[in-house]
């Protein structure tokens, strides 16, 4: 038994499982404020990582000013996107909001694909030294900051909607939409916000992503990785986002290391976790974490 | 200024509701010309049967019909001298009216204390804290349960719900049934508090009640309503009193029910028309 092959694999795996939480977290925080499955949060992170890549590349601006421009511009394309192409589907049978994202998820691609082309592009290099030392171990500094970047995004999101105004608001909202407005609460507002705050996390993954292995259209996959995490989780839970995508992680990459030294059927990193998924939905159908009322509109 | 119409009291208006017609789903007609009026700092009772819309009259006023798919489609709603017919149920209550409504609505999965919180939504004073320790004070047990409010006791919940309300500083409260499968004493403790509450704080009450007595006593005057129409009104003292109220809202029960329209002593107002 290869072990230090095996450990790398583990921490490959959280490393990995914390970003596909994160983005099941802004998959969450949309089904769960407007009851949108959006299977266009994929493209969140492609739109977030070629927005950076092309302001740090082109226009040559420093990581930290052009990050924070990305974050302005996904805030605003999250609201946008809602209040232009969402918004008037309020009300719609649930299969045509559904078409409506998918159609999106392709739009996006395609227009990206133009844009971009379909060749993985390299970020400028945004640390000063590309490893570093922890705990004796020689670690690329990514993803350290990868690790950081994800804990500290799932603790803004548990203080988020555990002690802020809006965050309350927000699981109010989500609830139910008549006792919002009863208490002063816009519901179309939320879903802004919901849509705005999605955007903005996805690409922070996907500016994470991109800086380990390129920017490219292959970048989208975690839209798709994020389905057995949240639906593991429990769709309408961002705690089981959160669990549901580490567990996902370190599947795909124990599931490589048993494959890799014994059964070498290749492969079995991209479809493990789907095994899992429908064991689990078999023994637990509303998920680990998600609560029974799920289909209540 | 133009004097009010007809003053039962001599306070200025907070509400007046102005022959109203409400029409759901654009086909079923549930109010046809209701009008009432609620003085500033009183405790006003809408009475009636089931299904006589007296919730339909306090979503109409609180904007809340919207959700429901419900219009004000004639008529006038005036709010401290402004029409507020039509605006959204958030912007109401930024104006300064709250509805607490059938059912208590809490939101189940959050504790009290979130709860409290979400009531002060539109607010952004620093005065929040200071108005948690007040409901506190009200409503001494809510301080006890750390838990979900989803386990509270349906009295509890009444509380939790009023507590909330009072959260939003409002001007105007509208209370939809508070009494609503709550024992006696229960019953009593609320309707001690809601007086205590317009009281204090000078808050204004429009109260839709079943039980008509425990609202005849807390309320200054009151309306009763049926199919969709204010019938009769008064001073709490005269419907009290009043044959009629008597025997189908206050006492016996023995006999069978018939309509106000098959009275004698019925006096229909039609103040609008
Ligand atoms: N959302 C709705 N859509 C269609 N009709 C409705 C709706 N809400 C109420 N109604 C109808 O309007 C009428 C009045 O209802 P409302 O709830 O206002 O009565 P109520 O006086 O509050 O009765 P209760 O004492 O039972 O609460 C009823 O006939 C009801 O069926
Ligand atoms: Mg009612």
């Amino acid at each position: 038994m290869n072990t230090s092959l095996f450990l790398q694999l583990l921490i490959n795996g959280l490393i990995v499982g914390a970003l596909y939480g994160v983005v099941g977290m802004s998959f969450v925080l949309i089904y769960k404020a407007s009851r949108i499955v959006n299977f266009a949060q994929g493209e969140f992170l492609l739109i977030g990582a070629w927005a950076c890549w092309w302001l740090l590349t082109y226009y040559q601006l420093p990581f930290y000013v052009g990050f924070p421009i990305t974050l302005a511009f996904m805030m605003v394309f999250g609201v946008v996107l809602q209040t232009v192409v969402l918004r008037p589907m309020i009300g719609e049978p649930i299969i045509s909001v559904i078409m409506v994202t998918i159609g999106l998820s392709i739009f996006f691609q395609a227009l990206i694909k133009w844009m971009f082309g379909v060749f993985a592009k390299p970020f400028p290099p945004i640390f000063e030294s590309p490893t570093m030392n922890v705990f004796g171990l020689e670690v690329q500094t990514v993803y350290v900051a990868s690790l950081l970047i994800s804990i500290l995004i799932m603790a803004g999101f548990g203080w988020f909607f555990k002690f802020s105004r809006l965050g309350l608001a927000m699981r109010a909202t989500a609830f139910d939409q008549q006792v919002a407005q009863s208490l002063g609460i816009s519901v179309k507002r939320m879903f802004a916000l919901s849509w705005a705050i999605s955007a903005m996390v996805s690409a922070v993954a996907g500016v994470v992503v991109g800086v380990v292995n390129g920017v490219s259209s292959a970048l989208s996959v975690f839209g798709i990785k994020v389905f057995p995490a949240v639906i593991l989780g429990g769709l309408d839970s961002v705690i089981g986002a959160v669990v549901g995508g580490l567990i996902v992680g370190l599947l795909e990459n124990v599931a490589h290391y048993v494959d890799s030294q014994w059964l070498n059927w290749g492969n079995m990193y991209e479809i493990a976790p789907f095994y899992v998924l429908i064991l689990i939905l078999m023994l637990k159908p509303y998920g680990l974490f998600g609560t029974k009322d799920i289909e209540r509109v | 200024m133009a004097a009010a119409p007809a003053p039962k009291t001599a306070k200025p208006l907070l509400l007046s509701v102005n022959n109203i017609e409400v029409v759901y789903n654009d086909v079923i007609l549930v109010l046809r010309g209701l009008s009432l009026e609620v003085p500033e700092g009183e405790i006003v009772a809408l009475l009636g049967a089931n299904g006589a819309g007296k919730s339909t009259t306090l979503k109409a006023i609180s904007g809340l019909l919207k959700t429901e798919d419900g219009a004000v489609t004639r008529g006038d709603i005036t709010f401290a001298g402004e029409r507020i017919n039509g605006i959204d149920p958030d912007q109401i209550v930024r104006r300064g009216i709250f509805q607490v409504m059938e059912g208590r609505r809490i939101v189940s999965d959050m504790t009290c204390l979130e709860n409290l919180r979400l009531g002060a939504f539109t607010r952004r004073d620093r005065g929040v804290k200071d108005d948690i320790e007040m409901v506190y004070n009200y409503f001494p047990r809510l301080k006890e349960r750390t838990g979900l409010a989803g386990y509270l006791s349906g009295g509890e919940q009444q509380m939790l719900a009023i507590g909330r309300a009072l959260m939003a500083r409002p001007k105007l409260i509208l209370m939809d049934e508070p009494s609503m499968g709550l024992s006696p004493l229960l019953v009593k403790e609320v309707f001690s508090i809601i007086r205590q509450i317009n009281r204090d704080l000078g808050v204004t009450i429009l109260l839709v009640e079943q039980n008509a007595r425990m609202a005849l006593q807390a309320a200054s005057s009151g309306y009763i309503m049926e199919s969709g129409k204010v019938v009769l009104d008064g001073t709490a003292e005269e419907l009290t009193s009043n044959e009629d109220v008597k025997e189908f809202y206050l006492g016996g029960g023995h006999e069978e029910r018939r309509s106000f329209k098959g009275l004698k002593s019925f006096k229909r107002r039609k103040r609008w028309i």
